[in-house]
């Protein structure tokens, strides 16, 4: 299709192209005629697969009624809802609709905008101020204070840190406090894709390129042009397209596979691991020169284990979110709860606390969280670490004995770390907890005394 | 096998979270019936596929964490589906459907 004008003729897939959003040409019905690659990437399908489709199937919004409504009664109009992208995420969103009359023919462009996402609500955030990490161990206090340092800069940022501690978001909110927040933000995975795919998708293609290539792809990195492009699982980077984005970091110029024209850009490059790729440059798995041009700023971030009373914090936030989607009134969670809640390793981190609450969200139905609520998997992994403890000591202890050890032992201390050990896993219960360490009921209550823990 | 299908006017609809109506198929898609959901919400449908044991879930539009929390409920999630329910259930009963495919 073209576009022309006084003196000029344009395809209308360039004019789509020229529109830094992702942006949707349709027909008086709805229905897709093209739309750009920025949309493309936002929702996941590509141009020539979705034409004819209504809009509504490609992006994938809440205010499709209204739209519907409103390109009835208005030529221009703004509407705010939300979508759902090809990450599934919910992004909150601005739509441009416009009306073009091309005699009685109507045509609709359709813009999307992205809204500054702490509009909308995103779990790890508290809503009243723009505080992105919630939490106040040392550990996050650390990162809050480098976090407006790392978006001013303009270097390549390593994250690393284990799953589910926040690296995305982390780079999303360093993009969106950086002078390119109003430009594309482009998340690619290296670990998801074969490397044939991967090399395409990042760097794009020329048509003719191979067989199957019909027309020109931009790529991930072209499309990132002004904004960020964040490569996650970098690890996962194979060797022979880690020499080619190492040329690109340096030249800021890359050549689309099969075409002999360089193509430059200026992207701001994010990268994060969950891997120690110290560790793999050593192994020889990962280029050491990639590593040091990657690695000009780093950040390490923290696992909830070593988050302190963060997990707190954390685990209320989401009992309220996840109480108030599933319209239920829980106060809190019980004493129990919270003891097993800040004992748990939480190897899955955030994410696994998060899905810990929304599951004994789902499960309860009184108003306290108590252990009940809690997925059995807790119960067992922290039963598996005390008695991993348990043999440590046993053999601290044998160690002692034999004079193997430089720690000076005190069969005190022992004795009243296993009484609150006992105490705590018998919720309290002091005939339990007698039980449990073979000892008569007033035995305990001596030894409580003995050891102030009345 | 019991498979899920988030409808709307006989497609797959757009968004798991505003989904008013389910198909629901078992015995490799001949025993079929429609249930029609009190109000679109992600959280009622995803109890809903947990109580009805479902196996398959097939939509469009999801949001990672109802996603996530589906698949550690050892539900499959097929996501990003366009097309005719019929045709898509068809597709999913002879285990030839995958995420983000377009059916017309």
């Amino acid at each position: 299709m073209e576009v022309k004008g006084n003196g000029f003729s344009l395809e209308l897939k360039e004019v789509l192209e020229s529109i830094p959003y992702g942006v949707a040409f349709l027909d008086d019905q709805l229905r897709v005629v093209s739309i750009n690659s920025l949309l493309e990437v936002l929702t996941g399908y590509q141009s020539e697969k979705v034409k004819g489709l209504e809009v509504n199937q490609v992006i994938k919004t809440n205010v499709f009624k209204e739209l519907k409504t409103g390109i009835k009664k208005e030529e221009k109009f703004i509407i705010e809802g939300d979508i759902i992208d090809v990450n599934r995420r919910k992004i909150p969103v601005k739509l441009i609709v416009k009306n073009i009359f091309q005699g009685k023919r109507r045509w609709v462009i359709l813009v999307v905008e992205e809204l500054p996402f702490w509009k909308e609500k995103i779990p790890f955030l508290p809503q009243a101020e723009i505080d992105f990490f919630l939490g106040n161990s040392p550990a996050i206090l650390k990162i809050k204070e480098m976090l407006p340092i790392f978006a001013a800069s303009d270097a390549t940022l390593l994250i690393e840190g284990e799953t589910g501690t926040g690296k995305d978001l982390f780079a999303e909110v360093i993009h969106k406090l950086s002078k390119r927040a109003d430009q594309p933000f482009i998340k690619v995975n290296c670990g998801a894709l074969p490397e044939t795919l991967l090399e395409s998708e990042l760097f794009g293609y020329v048509k003719g390129a191979f067989t199957g290539a019909n027309t020109d792809k931009p790529g991930m990195i072209r499309l990132a042009n002004g904004g960020t492009l964040f490569l996650t699982e970098i690890s996962e980077l194979p060797l022979n397209l880690q020499v080619k984005l190492l040329t690109f970091l340096d030249d800021k110029e890359f050549y689309p596979l099969g075409s002999s024209k360089k193509v430059r850009v200026d992207v701001r490059i994010i990268v994060a691991t969950n891997k120690n790729l110290k560790q793999m440059v050593k192994e020889g798995k990962f280029r050491e020169d990639l590593f040091y041009r990657l690695n000009v700023l780093k950040i390490q971030l923290p696992p909830l284990r070593e988050r302190g009373d963060d997990v707190l914090i954390l685990a209320d936030h989401f009992l309220n979110e996840f109480a108030k989607r599933s319209h239920k009134k829980i106060k809190g969670f019980s004493e129990g709860a919270l003891k097993v809640l800040k004992f748990y390793k939480y190897p899955g981190n955030v994410r696994e606390l998060r899905n810990i609450i929304e599951y004994a969200v789902h499960v309860s139905s009184e108003d306290l969280i108590s252990e009940k609520h809690l997925p059995e998997y807790i119960f067992s992994s922290i039963k598996e670490e005390i008695e991993g403890e348990k043999k440590i000591e046993k053999a601290e202890i044998e160690g002692i004995f034999k004079g193997s050890t430089e720690r000076p032992f005190s069969w005190a201390e022992f004795e009243k770390k296993k009484i609150i050990e006992a105490l705590i896993s018998c919720n309290g219960k002091k005939s339990e907890a007698a039980k449990k360490l073979g000892w008569a009921r007033s035995t305990l209550w001596r030894k409580l005394k003995e050891y102030g823990l009345e | 096998m019991k498979i899920l299908i988030t409808v709307e006017k006989d497609w797959v609809s757009p968004r798991f979270d505003l989904t008013r109506e389910v198909l629901i198929a078992e015995n490799k898609g001949e025993k079929i019936r429609t249930v029609i959901l009190p109000r679109p919400s992600a959280e009622e449908l995803c109890s809903f596929i947990l109580t009805e044991n479902v196996d398959i879930v097939v939509c469009g539009g999801i949001e990672e964490t109802y996603y996530q929390y589906l698949l550690w409920k050892k539900v499959k999630v097929i996501d990003r589906v366009i097309g005719p329910v019929k045709e898509v259930l068809k597709r999913v009963v002879q285990n030839r459907l995958r995420e983000g495919k377009i059916i017309r």
